[in-house]
Formats: structure tokens, C-alpha cells, sequence
């Protein structure tokens, strides 16, 4: 009697530490990553359509810029030139310049545009960049960022036509209120854009801005793939994008 | 030689005076540190064994950067562990080694080696 009690004390001495002990250094364990197996989302062609009349009945709407900006830890600058932005709204009269004539009605080239990097066929930031450092991913046709590569010569952000390249005049860390954890922050002299979101694509998730978007105004998908929703949504929409006479061939089209 | 023992003694005093630093610290005793960096991790390995970690952990960092911006892959097999891991500094090297401060600093300190990497990447909090 005595000695089972002696055993079931022991045994529940040492099932207590051990669970709490493995608590208490949870921590330092490897993270599980499920998705490593498999399970991403893939692409020949990423491509995104915008549709500005589901788009435009939300005014004043932010979400999809409020879930990338937190996502990616994109800081809060005041001043416009030091501004940095990964997903923005722009005037039609800026967005769409070309396609405005004398007599387009103001309140159409005052609404409100949302931009980001068109992650073009013909990338020319890719052309200018010195050090390799944006680069276009040859398996999925996203234009890539590597940071660590980036000397902040800000020819891209030159090359670029569409404004979509922002440069860290300051320290970006400064201008956060709270550092998402799972990614990164910037430095200051490195110039940052839009991904199409690749660390979460990688990991079976939509674009953040596709995500947060829930009234199904941004739509991601496979170019390449002829059943694709991006696809349907070319071939029964006229569909534009900005600057086409440029020869970039950009990838975010938008239903007008 | 015209002024020999002045210049010669000029140059050992020069040599003297430029090697100065390490006549110093000899003397102080601090050309050596004893580094012990704190482990508290509950898996059985590294990624790699722990002799080739301590002496190439850059490489391999630099090794995984590439890899996963540029090449686009994101598992690595490990060996020592038998099995993938993601190639991850903030996922994978900092969930076993959340003590910064008594693990990367410990040797990186008084090495004086300032590596960049928290510059962007987010060290993890050290709430005790």
C-alpha cells in the first residue's frame, strides 16, 4: 500500500516537472512549420485585378493599406517626401493620367485610385538596379526585393513610373508604433516596395490586402492559368492598367 | 648612415610606441575571454553539430539568406535533427535561442563584432 503510494507520488512528481518544466522553456523550442511540407500557393504568373466599382462604394475605406502596412511593418512618416507606402490611394487624374481628357467629369478624376507595384513583365527597376538587389523571380513573375543587397542608390525609385518604390530617409523603426514580429523592418538608407506578399503566398495565404479587402474588390491569382479567377475577371471586364504605352506590362489591372 | 643610432632609435620607439595596444592588454590580461554562451533550448541538435555551428554559424546564415530570398526555398534538411527545418533566422535560430543577450552577445561583445542583422530583422523579446 505504502510502496504504491510511494510510486504514484513519484511518478506525479515527475509528471509535474516535467510539464512545467517543458512549459516554462516552451519557448525555445522549434517552431512548428506545417507548410514547409507543402502547401503554398504557386503561380507561373501572379496577377492582380482591381475592381474600382466595388472599390469606390467603400469611401474612405483603408483596410487593404492598413493590413499591408501593419503586415510589413511599414512606418508611419508625416512628412510626404519621407513617406513610405506599399499599397496607397492615388487621383485617377494621377493614376490613370493618359486616359483623362478635357472633359472627364472631376468627380472622376478625383476618386480615389489604390496603387502598389505592378510587378511588371518588363520591370525597369530591375534594369537599373546595380546590385541585383530587385530582381524578377523568373518561377512566378514577382519582382523581389533582397534588402540585404541594397546599397540605397534609389535608381529604381527613378526607373520606376509609378511612384511605387519608397527610400528610408530615416530610420524607419522610429515611425512604429508596434513591430509585427514575423517580419522584418527596413533600415534607413534601403529602398522597399510591395512583395505580392511572397513570405505569405509561401505559406498557402492570399496577399494581405486581398485578405483584409472583404468587400472582393482585389482579386490574386495565376495569369498563366486559363480557369483562374483573375482570368474570368479579364475576359468579362474591360479591364486597363497605368501607363501600358511604357512597355512595362504591368500586372494589376483595374475593371473601370 | 648618417645619424644611424638616432633613426634606429627612433624606429624602435616607433614600433614600440604603434605596438602599444597589445603591450597593453597582454599586460592588463584581457587578450583572452571566456565565453559561454547559455543554451536553453529542448531540442537534442543544432541544425548542424554544434563544433561546425560555433565556427560557421555565418556561413550558414549568409548560406540560408540567399537561399531563401533569391533561390525562393524555405526548408532546409537537417541531418543532425533528421528533418526539415525552416531557413529562418528570426523563426528557426531565435526560437531555440530567444536569450540574445546571453547567447549571440556573449561571444559577438567582447569580440567587438556588430553584426547587422537586428538592424531589420526583430530580436525577440527577453521578458524574464
Amino acid at each position: 500500500m505504502s510502496n504504491d503510494r510511494r510510486k504514484f507520488l513519484k511518478v506525479a512528481g515527475f509528471a509535474t516537472l516535467a510539464v512545467t518544466g517543458s512549459r516554462a522553456l516552451g519557448a525555445a523550442n522549434l517552431a512548428p512549420t506545417p507548410w514547409l511540407k507543402g502547401g503554398g500557393l504557386e503561380a507561373k504568373r501572379w496577377a492582380m485585378v482591381i475592381d474600382l466599382k466595388k472599390c469606390h462604394q467603400q469611401e474612405g475605406c483603408t483596410k487593404c493599406m492598413d493590413a499591408c502596412h501593419l503586415e510589413h511593418n511599414v512606418p508611419k512618416i508625416e512628412i510626404k517626401k519621407h513617406e513610405i507606402k506599399w499599397i496607397w490611394k492615388e487621383s485617377f487624374h494621377h493614376a490613370f493620367h493618359e486616359q483623362e481628357h478635357e472633359h472627364t467629369p472631376e468627380s472622376i478624376k478625383h476618386s480615389p485610385i489604390p496603387v502598389l507595384c505592378n510587378h511588371c513583365d518588363n520591370p525597369p527597376c530591375v534594369r537599373v538596379c546595380p546590385t541585383e538587389a530587385t530582381f524578377k523571380r523568373e518561377s512566378d513573375g514577382i519582382v523581389m526585393m533582397d534588402w540585404h543587397r541594397c546599397i540605397g542608390c534609389r535608381y529604381c525609385v527613378v526607373g520606376c513610373p509609378y511612384g511605387a518604390r519608397s527610400f528610408n530617409w530615416e530610420d524607419p523603426r522610429e515611425h512604429m508604433d508596434d513591430i509585427t514580429e514575423n517580419f522584418p523592418t527596413r533600415m534607413k538608407g534601403v529602398v522597399e516596395k510591395c512583395t505580392f506578399c511572397e513570405t505569405r503566398l509561401r505559406k498557402g495565404l492570399p496577399p494581405a490586402c486581398v485578405e483584409a479587402c472583404e468587400y472582393g474588390a482585389l482579386t490574386f491569382g495565376d495569369l498563366d492559368d486559363p480557369d483562374s479567377e483573375v482570368r474570368k475577371l479579364l475576359e468579362s471586364n474591360y479591364t486597363i492598367r497605368r501607363k501600358p504605352q511604357l512597355g512595362t506590362e504591368p500586372q494589376v489591372y483595374y475593371i473601370v | 648612415m648618417y645619424d644611424g643610432g638616432k633613426i634606429i632609435a627612433g624606429l624602435i620607439l616607433f614600433l614600440i610606441l604603434i605596438t602599444f595596444p597589445i603591450w597593453w592588454n597582454i599586460a592588463g590580461g584581457t587578450t583572452d575571454f571566456e565565453a559561454d554562451p547559455k543554451i536553453v533550448t529542448t531540442e537534442k541538435s543544432c541544425i548542424y553539430e554544434k563544433e561546425y555551428m560555433t565556427t560557421h554559424h555565418m556561413d550558414v546564415l549568409d548560406d540560408w539568406r540567399d537561399r531563401v530570398v533569391r533561390d525562393d526555398v524555405r526548408a532546409f534538411h537537417s541531418d543532425a535533427l533528421g528533418r526539415d527545418v525552416e531557413m529562418s533566422l528570426s523563426h528557426t535560430c531565435m526560437s531555440c535561442h530567444p536569450n540574445k543577450s546571453e547567447f549571440c552577445d556573449e561571444c559577438h561583445n567582447p569580440m567587438g563584432v556588430d553584426p547587422y542583422c537586428w538592424d531589420c530583422h526583430v530580436e525577440p523579446k527577453e521578458g524574464k
